[in-house]
């Protein structure tokens, strides 16, 4: 199929950017988004341009390289993908496909197609460990018993790869989504109990500082996340917040 | 506290709390105003007690007063808060792909209502502030179910009001259920709040609507 696309280009993080257009044919509906981007880089190199850079490393949905806003949607029309495992066949010959960065202001662009996401490590770092050493003297998974219902929403919350879509679909560019994952992961087992009162509080003032804007449950987050984390999480941060800033 | 207040949860939840508050209060309001379609009596000696009653003039008039200002000062905060974490905007943004209008439009309809709430302190607070503090009108217990009735006389005003509910209603559609959400309440009886508020959020503005309609189809002549 043909497709016309329109993608911004920005040289670095301190210039100013714009959209432009590219028209690339011969793509397959097998062919996932990102291979539709290495053929026009192809292209872009063959004409001796400045191929178009974007994030990407394991292209199996799981390691949260992949971003890009597709058409207005992060990781594009499909749900529950990442951009890597997002196949053209969801796109129609002819179609005019808008690819930009991620937008936050906690994100900034790097180059092209590529922002600068290590506000989510800095907000990980703030409280997503535990302190107990579990390196060298594993338990059995068994000796500390664990209910049903916790251990699998705490598995579902794990699921989060930090890819930022969430920050990306929400109009207000909160990261309420993934706090409230990476908070739920740990709050849910009793391994996580020990910083339980410090996490949230440090993650959430992370999260403040690092300039993303604030919920209002408009539920965008949940319905863009590649993995399905659910807004039941940032229900439980947010009693976890009360909670711990209740017992000071 | 100032420290806490700064933060994105605890902003969060006071608007949801101030919103809860202002939920229950229209509420009561329409408890109230409803008696004066069905009992004009019982609406005089209400509306006298509300307007008279120490406890409610003095406590709960100025605390339902601070309510609003602070759901309004927090809410467009809040609003400048967002716009900031979004400098650089989309050149294409689908925001009906994944949440509501109303969900993403809190604050037009947020302002569309205090907008209104403004003309109505007009209407019927400041009438009510200047009868009985600075004209000094002695009481009369009588007044109130032809002064409202009398309100809704002209066409513009019964337009306006009803317009207001609308939006009224689909600022309580988003409003109501999301502070249960802020507040933690993300459960199994999730769905039944669901239901519950989506049923208030309509049928208390349309009650409204139905009480301005009424009276203004049937004006006091005498
Ligand atoms: S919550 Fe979902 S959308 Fe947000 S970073 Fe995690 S996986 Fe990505
Ligand atoms: S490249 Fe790893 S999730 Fe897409």
């Amino acid at each position: 199929m043909k497709l016309n696309l329109k993608i911004w280009r920005q040289k670095d993080a301190g210039s100013k950017g714009k959209m432009m257009d590219y028209t690339i044919d011969g793509i397959d509906g097998d062919m996932s988004f990102l291979e539709m981007m290495d053929v026009l880089n192809e292209d872009l190199i063959n004409k001796g341009e400045e191929p178009i850079e974007f994030d990407h490393d394991c292209r199996e949905g799981i390691c949260g390289s992949c971003s890009l806003q597709i058409n207005g949607e992060p990781h594009g029309p499909d749900r529950l993908v990442t951009t890597c495992q997002l196949h053209m066949r969801k796109f129609s010959d002819g179609d005019t496909i808008v690819i930009e960065p991620f937008r936050a202001k906690a994100f900034p662009v790097i180059k092209d197609l590529i922002v600068d996401r290590s506000a989510f490590d800095r907000i990980q770092q703030a409280g997503g460990y535990i302190s107990i050493n579990t390196s060298g003297n594993t338990q059995d998974a068994n000796s500390i018993p664990i209910e049903k219902e916790n251990a699998d929403d705490a598995f579902y919350a794990a699921a989060c790869i930090g890819c930022g879509a969430c920050v990306a679909a929400c109009k207000n560019a909160s990261a309420m989504l993934f706090t409230s994952a990476k908070v739920s992961q740990y709050a849910l087992l009793p391994q996580g109990q020990v910083e339980a009162t410090e996490r949230v509080q440090n993650m959430v003032r992370q999260m403040d500082l690092e300039g993303f804007g604030n919920c209002t449950n408009t539920g965008a987050c949940e319905v863009e996340c590649p993995k399905g984390i659910s807004l039941e999480n940032i229900a439980r941060m947010n009693r976890e917040y009360l909670a711990a800033n209740i017992k000071g | 506290m100032s420290g806490l207040l700064k933060s994105s949860i605890a902003r969060k939840v006071v608007m949801a709390l101030s919103g809860l508050f202002l939920v229950f209060f229209l509420g009561q309001h329409f408890v109230i105003n409803i008696t004066s379609v069905i009992a004009p009596d019982t609406f005089n000696s209400w509306s006298h007690f509300m307007g008279y009653n120490p406890l409610v003039q003095y406590i709960l008039q100025p605390i339902l007063i601070a309510g609003v200002i602070v759901h309004f000062v927090m809410g467009i905060g809040l609003e400048l808060q967002n716009n900031r974490a979004r400098s650089v905007k989309y050149a294409k943004y689908k925001g009906s792909a994944n949440a509501s209008w109303i969900s993403r439009n809190m604050i037009i309809t947020g302002l569309v209502v205090l907008a209104f709430l403004g003309l109505h302190m007009y209407d019927f607070w400041v009438h009510e502030m200047a009868y009985k503090y600075i004209e000094a009108n002695p009481e009369d217990p009588t007044r109130y179910y032809e002064e409202t009735v009398y309100k809704f006389e002209p066409i513009w005003r019964t337009v306006l009001y009803i317009l207001a509910f609308v939006l009224l209603a689909m600022h309580l559609l988003h409003g109501f259920a999301s502070s249960f959400q802020t507040m933690g309440v993300n459960n199994k009886y999730s769905p039944a709040i669901q239901t519950f508020t989506k049923i208030y959020a309509i049928a208390i503005p349309l009650g409204f609507a139905f009480i301005a309609i009424y009276h203004h189809l049937n004006p006091i002549t005498h």
